[in-house]
Parts: structure tokens; C-alpha cells; sequence
């Protein structure tokens, strides 16, 4: 916001202010508004450029890019003074239908494409990692793809089989349609009327938080949410996958076998401010984001 | 023999005694519960400048100032539009509609199956009528109305059941001594009927300041300072939502901003209440 | 209040205007019951078309991705956890208006009705949030895992609560204080005074708030879908996880395409003519009685 606009909001807070004042509680909380205002320092440092861009964007898609994609459009507005960026959130799906009615520029989609979607021009921004996690207390140290398989499938329902406790599993799986779901499926090559759960989760830190209350769950969550919670002494351990530690790390040198690529698509090849912040959105200059953020930026 | 009865209606008083303060005791200690959780939590991260400030890295660092404004707008879209609505339509339903009459009934009963109409659905609803065919956009604006839309079951039905409260004789003695409904209804039965109406307000405020799920397809999740009506703003409680759920290690910012929340709802139902008795004894003692 | 209607024959022309006005109002507010009815039949009815009616409650089991649409289990799990939560909340919400108007000295009614005006208005990510890091973990100690339809039923008995016990309230205070003082001259005790007087005359308030609690408890999503588990099957205990169907929605929306989203859809529906189905019959059995 520059300094005019930003004036100009005021005067119409201070008077809209006066008008209700004597009237009831909206005037009060207009005045709060504007309280609020005056004490916000101004966001945008602008810097005056002739030959810049301008427009609105409007981004819609996952949830789970929706935090990143938001910072990284914060920064794009710093540099481009006349850009606004509007991220929302809703879902892969209802990126992809956004970006086909034209209701959105840019779709964010945690997932790979799926073959009807093959013909929106899609450009991979980031990675991310699914990895197994149990409660820290669980003595279990790893478990290879058939015994998870078998956990999944309720082969195994007890611990004691694969050399923990004697305690019955609690199978965390997240809910149909999720990509974490599918890529994780792919891998075991398992399909989801197979898996039989006893807590079905959506987001990634509802999964962390079911795990660490239960000390006999298992579940599959974001690696880098993971990684993070563990390192801020959430009671949780990331397993290794067929003999790989799961990390951002082996993500990101492409070690580790269970990833998702997360994906910006639009409807038609982007020109423009679209290209232009796509471009922005693919360079180096937005890793540090990218990692600030939990993801695993893509090799170069 | 009555010896036995006023011993048995004597127990039952003891009884009804432990059970009634028991209640309040558990609800007390429930909530104390919850609240003391959140105040734990957040307090230590609650400043001025976490009230100012926009927030930075997503919300685990710096404020919820933006937000903050989007919620108070919202709110504000929400309630000039609910109001008015609701409590014509109550007075409509009191008033001028007998309780047997099919338009009452259905009117009635379909405001109940509003109200139970969840959340994530007023969402998609606002976000295809008020976002794409009214053209609003994601804004504050389509956010506002939805809310408006997904208050006005509460607001209305509690607001009637003020109005029906007001006992029959006022409405008799207003009309014995030749005032116009009109005069009647503004002067003797609206005041009667403010208890009513506060309830419907406070229940319908509390809904709307709570609301996640029907806000983050209308009035969306941009976090800027919003610059008009016709902007996209975060309501705090889609904030929160994020934080807690999406966005790992916002916890403590959550719980800061669940923690202003309850602050902030605490300091509206106050006002609204001290307003309305103010009001009510102006009202009373001029006419 | 049928009275009213015929306590003037005589309509004033502010009167007339006052009427198209209020009627104007009530129209709109119509105007959005059959709006989000239109809205959701028009979204469901692919699924409608390609599935058909009667495979959403005779498939094997809800798996949207490879076809099948079954939604009794879910049916089921919202119907438990909304009559657990509604059978605990109306006595504790009814005993916590008892208490505020009649037991409790006021320097204590008035923050304990402010604190219950609170907790209508946090929202249900909160209470989820809580719920499942406090109370899941506590009830998967007692018995594994923790989420259930336990801790749904709890979670929305503490959501509903407010809605109840300040409807409750409200009713109470509009009890007229002739009946209570008519009762306490009769030396009617304070409870009998309170079950034999106060609560008859209040009923139709008291109605009004099981009817609006119910609504909530059904429609409630966020808090429920992070402690219920959201595993579709048809709970054989409480301590079963369940999935109800707003969770459904909430949790399947986000990712789900074409006919699964349409199927989405038809749990809306099917949540709403549930909704009718509880609130027709709680007319009818009413009928004649709550509005004397």
C-alpha cells in the first residue's frame, strides 16, 4: 500500500469514525480499525521503477502450498510495487477447476497431474517428502516396506510382531483423494480399499499431533513438517523408507523414494505478469522461502 | 404421612441443590480448562505489536494486524446485514403470524434446517452465488454475507423467542388505548424483547467471529491489509486455523490469536450488553 | 401469542407499511433457505444421475476413488454423535440456566453467563485443537485409540452447551415474576417452584434451543473431523472411531473431482433431510403443545 491510498483509508475511517460514533458498537470498532491502522508500519517499501508490472493475480489451489506461495507472492510484491498477489486456498481440485473457468491465473497443485489435466501447463516449484512416523517412545527403530504393508493392510496388528511392545497398532491414513495419500499408496502399491486405518486424518499437523498423543500410532506426514516438530521436541521420529533416512535432505538429492512434486499450472502458456511471477517462483532466489517454509527446493 | 412428603420434597431440594451447582461447577471447571490452556499458551506471546504488525513468515513470526481489520470488517458486512433481516423477519414471526398458520410453521421450520446446514456447505454456497454469479470475488463483502446467511437461523429464532415473551396485556393495553402496532411494537414490545434479541445477537456473533470453514472459499486467505470491501482479508479464525493446522510451528501464534479472539468476543458481548441496558433505560425513562 | 393477531381489527397505514416491510425481510431471509437447497441439488445431481439414489446406502463400503459411495456408516456416526451430545448437553445446559437465574448469588450469575457467552463464540478449531491434544490422548489412554465417537460426542456437548444454556437462560429471565411469586406464596421450595412452574412456562424457548443446539451439533465440522478418528464404519461402541458426514465433506472436498465432489454433495443433501426428517417430527410431537 503507498502513501496516498494509505492516507486516503484513514480519512475515510476517521469520518466513517465520527459519523457512527454516537450510534453503536460498528463505530467503535471502526475506530479500532483505524487504531490498528495508523499503528501498522507501511508494508511495501516501494521503489519507484518505470517499466514495471502491474495487476492482480489471483492464485487459488492447495492448501499446503497456500503458506508458501503467499510469502513467496509477499516478496514478489516488494519487488513489483503495482502487483498485488492474492493467494487462496481450498484444495488441489479446486485449483485446477479455478484455472479451467479462468476464475484463477495460477493454480496450486500438490500433486502430480493426472492424465486429464496433462494439457494445463504445469511448472514444479518445490518437493515434498512422506515419511513414516511413530511416537518417540516407540522402541521400533524401522520397519521394511513389507512390514509396513502389512501394518496398512492389518496383516500386523501388534507391535510385538515387529519387534516392539506388546501393543496393538493404531494405523493413521489420511483421507481419500489426499495427494500424501496416493503417493503414498503408489509406493507400497497398495490401494486404498486395502488399507484398513483406525484414524483417518486430513492435514499434515493433524497427523503429527494424533501421533505424538498416541504412543502406538503410526501415520505418514509432510518430512519436512516432521522434521521440523521433531527438531521443536514434539514427541515423534521419522522413519527411514527402504533403507533411506527420511529427510529434506535425501529428498532433496533424490535419494528418497516417496516424494510429490507441488506444482503452479494455468490454463493457457503464461505471458505476462503470470509468467513473470512463475519465472520468480522457479528461481534460486526464493530457496530460502522454499526451505523457511518446510519444503525441499528442486535441484538445480 | 406429610411428615414423609415435605421429608421427600425436602431431599428433592437437597438433591436438585448438588445437581444444579454441580453443573455449574463442571461447566466452570470445563471451560476453565479450555480457557486456562489457551491463556497459558498464548499470553506470553501477546504484545502491541503482535496486534499491529502483519504477519511475517506465514504467521509464525510478527502480528495479526491485517487480520484483526478483516475480522472487525467482516463482522461489520455480517451483522448491518443480518440484523436488519433478522429481526424483521422475528417481528414478522411474533407479530403478525399466528403460530398455526402454514406460513409460520414453514418459515419457522426451515430456518431450523438452515441451521443445521453445515458450515464448509454456507462456504461453497456463498463462494458460487455471492463470489462467481453475484461477481464479489473473493472479498470481505462475499465473506460478510455468507456469514450473514449462516447467522440468521440463530438470530432470528432467539429474537423470536424474545418478542413471544412479551407478555399479551402490553400488546392489549397499547391497543385499547389506540396506538398503531407500529408504535406498539417499537415503543413497548422491542424493548420487552431485548433479552431475546441479545441472546440471538451474542449466539450469532459468536458463530461468526468462530467461523472457519464458510469463510476460506468466500472472503479467502489473503493476510494484506485490506484496502476496500471488495479485497480478500483472513478472518482470525481461518489465522488460527492455518497456524494449527497447516503450517508447522505456528502453534504458539495460534494459540495467541485464539487467546485475542476470546479477548476480543469478551469485549463485544460487554459492550453490546452494557449498550443495550443503557439504551433500554433511556427508552423507558422517555417514553 | 394468537391474540395478537386479533387484538386490533384496525391496521394503521404504518401499520400496512410496516407489515410489507417485515414481509419484504422475511422473503429475503427465505430467499437463502431455498437458495443453499437449490444450490446443493444442483451441485449433487451428477452423482445423482451417474450413481443413482439408492448406491449411496447399498454399496459395500464409501470408497469414492474406485466407485463405491455408501454413506449409512457416516449417516450413522452423525446421528450417534449428535444424540450423545444433545442428551448431555440439554440437562447440563437447562441445570446451567437454573443456576444463573435462580441458585447463584449475582456477583457469580453475572461472569458465569458472560463465560458461557464466551464459549459460544470460540471457534472450533479451537475446541478441536484442544481436543486433540488433550482429551484424545486421555481417552486413548482409557482405551485405545483415542479418537472416537467419545471424544466427538464430548467435543460437541461443550460446542453445543452455550447455544442451549443461553437459550435457556433467556427464557428463564422472560418467565413472568407473577408466577414465581404466586409460587413462593403457595411456599412453593425453590426446585419445585423452578420444575413445576418455571419450566413449563419456558418451554417453548427451551424448545427452540434443543431445536437450534441439534442444528449446531449436526452441522458442527472442524472440531469433529480432528477427534472422531473419520474412519467410515458403523461404530459398535464409543470407542470406535466414526466419521460423520460433514467431516466427510470437509475432509474429502479439497482433492475430490467430478463425481466424487457431486457424492460430496449428496452427504449435504442426506445431512439436510435428515435435518427435516428430526425437525418435522419434533413438530409433530410437539404439535400443540409447545406454542400454548
Amino acid at each position: 500500500m503507498n502513501h496516498p491510498t494509505c492516507l486516503r483509508y484513514v480519512h475515510v475511517q476517521m469520518s466513517a469514525c465520527i459519523v457512527f460514533s454516537r450510534q453503536n458498537i460498528l463505530g467503535l470498532l471502526v475506530a479500532w480499525a483505524t487504531l490498528l491502522f495508523l499503528g501498522t508500519p507501511n508494508l511495501a517499501t516501494a521503489q519507484t521503477n518505470r517499466d514495471q508490472l502491474s495487476g492482480k493475480l489471483v492464485i487459488t489451489g492447495a492448501s499446503t502450498l497456500a503458506p508458501l506461495i503467499s510469502e513467496i507472492g509477499k516478496r514478489f510484491e516488494r519487488l513489483q510495487a503495482n502487483v498485488r498477489v492474492d493467494v487462496q486456498t481450498g484444495g488441489s481440485s479446486r485449483g485446477v477447476a479455478d484455472v479451467r473457468q479462468g476464475l484463477a491465473d495460477i493454480g496450486m497443485v500438490s500433486r502430480a497431474m493426472k492424465d486429464d489435466e496433462k494439457d494445463l501447463p504445469a511448472f514444479p516449484v518445490a518437493r515434498d517428502g512422506v515419511g513414516i512416523i511413530l511416537h518417540k517412545e516407540n522402541p521400533v527403530q524401522a520397519l521394511s516396506d513389507e512390514q509396513v504393508i502389512a501394518i496398512y493392510t492389518g496383516k500386523t496388528t501388534n507391535w510385538k510382531v515387529v519387534g516392539g511392545k506388546d501393543a496393538t497398532i493404531t494405523v493413521v491414513n489420511k483421507a481419500e483423494g489426499r495427494s500424501t495419500l496416493e503417493v503414498f499408496l503408489h509406493y507400497f502399491k497398495l490401494m486404498s480399499m486395502d488399507v484398513k486405518a483406525q484414524v483417518v486424518i486430513g492435514d499434515n499437523e493433524q497427523g503429527v499431533k494424533t501421533v505424538a498423543g498416541n504412543r502406538n500410532a503410526i501415520g505418514y506426514v509432510s518430512i519436512g513438517t516432521a522434521e521440523y516438530d521433531e527438531s521443536q521436541g514434539v514427541p515423534i521420529r521419522l522413519l527411514p523408507t527402504g533403507g533411506v533416512a527420511a529427510s529434506t535432505e535425501t529428498v532433496r538429492n533424490g535419494t528418497f523414494p516417496i516424494s510429490r512434486p507441488l506444482h503452479l499450472i494455468t490454463r493457457t502458456p503464461p505471458v505476462g505478469l503470470t509468467k513473470a511471477f512463475i519465472d520468480y517462483a522457479q528461481s534460486k532466489a526464493v530457496h530460502d522461502i522454499i526451505t523457511q517454509q518446510y519444503f525441499v527446493p528442486l535441484a538445480d | 404421612m406429610a411428615e414423609s412428603m415435605k421429608k421427600r420434597l425436602n431431599m428433592c431440594e437437597g438433591l436438585a441443590f448438588v445437581l444444579v451447582w454441580g453443573t455449574a461447577a463442571l461447566v466452570t471447571a470445563t471451560f476453565c480448562w479450555l480457557l486456562g490452556d489457551l491463556v497459558w499458551h498464548g499470553l506470553s506471546h501477546v504484545s502491541w505489536t503482535f496486534l499491529t504488525a502483519p504477519p511475517e513468515n506465514a504467521g509464525r513470526r510478527g502480528g495479526i494486524g491485517p487480520i484483526l481489520v478483516s475480522t472487525a470488517l467482516i463482522l461489520g458486512v455480517c451483522l448491518a446485514v443480518a440484523l436488519p433481516i433478522g429481526i424483521g423477519t422475528a417481528v414478522l414471526l411474533a407479530e403478525f403470524t399466528s403460530d398455526h398458520s402454514l406460513f409460520g410453521r414453514v418459515t419457522r421450520r426451515s430456518l431450523d434446517v438452515l441451521a443445521g446446514v453445515p458450515s464448509i456447505v454456507f462456504g461453497l454456497f456463498g463462494n458460487a452465488f455471492f463470489c462467481k454469479t453475484l461477481g464479489l470475488g473473493f472479498s470481505i463483502l462475499s465473506g460478510g454475507l455468507t456469514l450473514a446467511c449462516m447467522v440468521l437461523p440463530i438470530l432470528i429464532r432467539s429474537t423470536e423467542e424474545g418478542f413471544r415473551a412479551v407478555p399479551t396485556s402490553y400488546r392489549l393495553s397499547a391497543a385499547a388505548l389506540g396506538l398503531s402496532r407500529t408504535t406498539t411494537l417499537i415503543h413497548l414490545v422491542l424493548p420487552a424483547a431485548v433479552p431475546g434479541l441479545l441472546v440471538g445477537l451474542v449466539l450469532g456473533v459468536g458463530r461468526a467471529i468462530a467461523e472457519t470453514a464458510a469463510l476460506i472459499f468466500t472472503s479467502g486467505y489473503v493476510d494484506r491489509m485490506p484496502e476496500s470491501l471488495l479485497d480478500s482479508g483472513r478472518a482470525l479464525s481461518i489465522h488460527i486455523f492455518d497456524l494449527s493446522m497447516n503450517v508447522s510451528g505456528g502453534d504458539a501464534n495460534a494459540y495467541a490469536s485464539a487467546l485475542v479472539l476470546v479477548v476480543l468476543l469478551l469485549v463485544i458481548n460487554s459492550t453490546v450488553s452494557r449498550l443495550t441496558a443503557y439504551g433500554l433505560q433511556r427508552k423507558i425513562m422517555t417514553v | 401469542m394468537t391474540s395478537s393477531r386479533s387484538n386490533t381489527l384496525f391496521l394503521w397505514p404504518t401499520d400496512r407499511l410496516l407489515l410489507w416491510l417485515l414481509r419484504g425481510l422475511a422473503a429475503i431471509a427465505g430467499l437463502i433457505v431455498v437458495l443453499i437447497v437449490a444450490f446443493l441439488i444442483v451441485e449433487a445431481l451428477p452423482a445423482l444421475h451417474h450413481v443413482g439414489v439408492l448406491r449411496f446406502f447399498t454399496d459395500p463400503s464409501w470408497h469414492p476413488a474406485e466407485g463405491f459411495y455408501n454413506l449409512t456408516p457416516m449417516l450413522w456416526g452423525t446421528l450417534f454423535a449428535m444424540a450423545g451430545s444433545v442428551l448431555i448437553a440439554t440437562p447440563l445446559g437447562i441445570l446451567s440456566a437454573v443456576f444463573c437465574r435462580y441458585y447463584a448469588p449475582l456477583p457469580l450469575a453475572r461472569p458465569y453467563r458472560r463465560l458461557i457467552e464466551l464459549l459460544a463464540g470460540i471457534p472450533s478449531v479451537v475446541y478441536g485443537f484442544w481436543g486433540l491434544v488433550v482429551l484424545v490422548p486421555l481417552i486413548g489412554e482409557l482405551h485405545p485409540p483415542g479418537p472416537s465417537l467419545l471424544a466427538g460426542i464430548l467435543i460437541l456437548t461443550i460446542m453445543i452447551l452455550p447455544t442451549i444454556a443461553l437459550m435457556a437462560d433467556a427464557s428463564l429471565a422472560n418467565v413472568p415474576q407473577q408466577y414465581i411469586r404466586g409460587a413462593a406464596a403457595l411456599g412453593l421450595p425453590r426446585w419445585a417452584t423452578i420444575r413445576g412452574v418455571v419450566l413449563p412456562a419456558a418451554k417453548s424457548g427451551l424448545f427452540t434451543g434443543v431445536i437450534l443446539e441439534t442444528g449446531r451439533a449436526i452441522g458442527e465440522t472442524m472440531a469433529i473431523l480432528m477427534v472422531c478418528g473419520n474412519v467410515v464404519q458403523t461404530p459398535s461402541g464409543i470407542f470406535d472411531p466414526i466419521r460423520t458426514l460433514t467431516a466427510n465433506i470437509a475432509l474429502e472436498m479439497a482433492y475430490a473431482l467430478g463425481d466424487h465432489r457431486a457424492a460430496l454433495f449428496v452427504s449435504g443433501l442426506v445431512l439436510m433431510a435428515m435435518i427435516v426428517t428430526l425437525v418435522v417430527s419434533a413438530e409433530w410431537i410437539s404439535r400443540g403443545r409447545i406454542y400454548g
